[in-house]
């Protein structure tokens, strides 16, 4: 194998190589291939990146998976290169600056992608029961997971939000770490693709809501609102319905149950006092 | 004792100084005096008198004082006797009561937070407390509603129950009527009885003029959206290719279904737009209608979207919460009594007004009830309660006792 003319000495760069690769192994076991990653271990190991999934090497690799983004990204070779671990120039800092802001702004582009594979959905599944994106704020959606998603598919038009499959809103991250991470890295698509494909994980909605009350009595400008919203829900309910579609809510005859109370509530004017959520009914005297 | 340069911190400021504690007014100390400000509290706080003599900083009773001194001295004595055995019975005594001091000091410490809470809950209904949470909201101390198309609107802290040690303090958006939980989880240990379920509505019924959406950035040229309410069946399509993705324009709408909404009146044609809205009014249920809700309705609607295609409402996982978020965009639509005036107007006027529309009638009969009976009413400036209420600044309130509000609160007379 080895030839005798001394092709095989080994150079500074190698050892160098050599010596990364090794102590990458030492810590590094569940790696996609055999060769580690490092700069996407960093990445994703970095504060304020909790977001993204680690995209695998043979996703990166595939020239395909990446079409058009040498357009949209500066040093897009190098960026590459950098992102693959194979980017072995002698640069200075600034350029190198330069080319890592582009290595994290490819990542992105191609975390949007790779978010709507199989691997990478279930990838971010993982992570999405893990709560890795935080929990809801709203009061009544008592907690659910939410998923990262942009309002755009383009880079640059805005950040990352996080989105409740309970309530089906949009909210903006806590941290304001998350929330310069941009939108488009996660897009449009994925937080809809991903319960599709997962529907088992679509929570149950919910038709209870706050309702803004003074001493106990609900305020009319508010009310007046708040029934005009429910008629449009019963008459989806009502549509659904007509398809033999199942309307997604928790205990369905619920509603019922909630228009007999609010009738007993009106009559005694006591009742909801302490009970600012419509639908829970303990009476509190 | 008290030197004039610098006056001690008071208990209230300390207390209000403390981290998580930074949505606390400062009650006064005037309306903690007004005895009649604390009717029924009594009740509800152990050892309640050392309680609010600790939140007034009420030097203790000369009583207490010397006999806290003499403990000093047997304290002292009793640890120098105690090695030898000699009063073991005597220092038991003197620790028993020690024990027992300690533990009433961080009872009536406790007991004072609570107190201090539920004298909260009522001064920042009152009109010099509310004011002082203006100051705060003005400032922005509350935080902002972490609802995207709320667009940082402010929120106010609020309760979801009047009775202590049921809920922590929760945030209400005046921009989507909705309650969250603090991002900071300081704010997690805080009791929301401390400020109550009824500080929220009043105070936006006490200062109408503020207005409560955030800062909405100039709306993009209208697209051709039809109202996602008003929408059946729209396409589903989980196929598109990367390539085609980014090409795919969002204005991409589907045909109106077959089935055409029925009874859903003009909400879906006003939002459907060309068509002008009707004359709006100034006042709809007492709020001006660009401040109801302003984060809610046409364009605040989050929309669920795959390749740049609507999910549709009869997918599997297709939206089922837009009704939560959405607003007619013609405000009479709200207007229930004149809606249903003109429902009684077409009744009477149709020769066969009872086979066409039962349900409707009565349903109405019982909407226009509950606008007398069950809710408070914002008549322009009748929500400025605290004005003509009873009491000067000692207008306090205590469960359902909220007399004078506006127009009606009326309890009762619902049964029919
Ligand atoms: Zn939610
Ligand atoms: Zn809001």
């Amino acid at each position: 194998m080895r030839e005798p003319n001394g092709h095989t000495a080994p150079s500074i760069e190698s050892l160098e190589a050599f010596t990364r690769t090794w102590t990458m192994e030492d810590f590094a076991s569940d790696t996609d291939s055999d060769y580690t990653s490092y700069w996407r271990d960093w990445f994703i190991a970095a504060r304020g990146n909790e977001y993204f999934c680690e995209i695998d090497e043979d996703y990166l690799t595939d020239r395909f998976n990446l079409t058009g983004l040498n357009t949209e990204v500066q040093y897009y070779q190098y960026a590459l290169d950098l992102v693959t671990d194979v980017f072995d120039m002698e640069v200075d800092d600034d350029m190198r600056e330069q080319i890592e802001k582009s290595a994290r702004h490819l990542y992105g582009l191609v975390h949007a992608r790779y978010v709507v594979t199989t691997r990478g959905l279930a990838k971010m599944m993982e992570k999405f029961k893990q709560g890795v994106f935080g929990k809801c704020p709203r009061v009544i959606c008592e907690s659910q997971h939410l998923l990262p998603m942009g309002q755009h598919d383009i880079p640059n038009v805005s950040n990352v939000k996080l989105y409740c499959a309970r309530c089906e809103d949009i909210y903006n991250p806590k941290s304001s770490r998350h929330n310069s991470i941009d939108g488009a890295y996660f897009g449009t698509s994925f937080h809809n693709i991903l319960f599709q494909v997962y529907p088992a994980l679509a929570p149950v909605k919910t038709q209870r809501r706050y309702e803004p009350r003074i001493y106990g009595f609900r305020v009319h400008a508010s009310a007046a609102l708040m029934r005009w919203q429910e008629e449009r829900r019963e008459e989806m309910k009502e549509r659904l319905k007509a398809r033999g579609l199942e309307t997604g809510f928790e205990d369905e005859d619920e509603g019922e149950e909630e228009l007999e109370s609010e009738e007993l509530e009106e009559g005694n004017g006591q009742d909801g006092i302490d009970d600012m959520f419509e639908g829970r009914m303990q009476a509190v005297q | 004792m008290s030197s004039s340069s610098q006056a001690p911190e008071s208990w209230i400021s300390a207390f209000c100084s403390l981290v998580g504690h930074e949505y606390f007014a400062e009650v006064s100390e005037d309306f903690i005096e007004d005895d009649f400000n604390l009717t029924g509290l009594q009740s509800q706080v152990p050892m309640y008198k050392e309680a609010l003599e600790m939140i007034l900083d009420v030097e203790p009773e000369d009583a207490s004082d010397e006999e806290e001194e003499e403990e000093d001295e047997d304290e002292d004595e009793d640890e120098m006797l105690d090695p030898e055995g000699k009063s073991y019975r005597q220092a038991d005594a003197a620790e028993r009561r020690h024990l027992r001091m300690a533990s009433d000091l961080s009872v009536i410490e406790s007991s004072a937070e609570m107190l201090y809470g539920l004298i909260h809950q009522r001064f920042i209904t009152s009109r010099q407390g509310i004011q002082q949470m203006a100051e705060k909201y003005e400032l922005g101390h509350f935080g902002h509603c972490p609802r995207v198309h709320c667009y940082g609107a402010r929120v106010l802290p609020v309760g979801c129950s009047d009775i202590p040690g049921q809920e922590t303090v929760k945030l209400f958006c005046p921009s989507c009527l909705d309650v969250y939980t603090p991002p900071n989880s300081r704010f997690q240990t805080v009791d929301g009885a401390f400020f109550g379920t009824t500080f929220g509505c009043l105070f936006f019924m006490t200062f109408p003029e503020l207005d409560v959406g955030g800062d909405k950035p100039a709306p993009p040229p209208p697209a051709p959206l039809v109202d996602p309410l008003a929408t059946g069946p729209s396409s589903t399509t989980a196929a598109g290719t990367k390539t085609a993705r980014s090409s795919l324009s969002s204005s991409l709408t589907s045909p109106q279904p077959a089935t055409a909404p029925h009874n859903t009146s003009a909400s879906a044609t006003a939002n459907a737009n060309p068509v002008p809205l009707p004359p709006q009014p100034d006042n709809i249920n007492g709020v001006s209608p660009h401040n109801l809700a302003p984060g809610l309705g046409h364009g605040n609607i989050y929309e669920p979207r795959i390749y740049g295609f609507r999910v549709s409402e009869v997918a599997k996982t297709g939206p089922r919460m837009k009704w939560l978020r959405s607003k007619p965009g013609d405000a009479n639509e709200l207007d229930e009594s004149a809606i249903w005036a003109a429902a009684q107007a077409a009744k009477a006027g149709a020769a066969d007004a009872d086979a066409e529309m039962p349900d409707q009638g009565a349903g109405e009969v019982e909407d226009e009830e509950m606008e007398g009976v069950g809710e408070v009413v914002a008549k322009g400036g009748k929500g400025r309660r605290r004005e003509n209420g009873g009491g000067g600044d000692g207008g306090l309130n205590g469960n359902g006792n909220g007399v004078g509000v506006g127009t009606a609160v009326r309890a009762g007379s619902g049964g029919g």
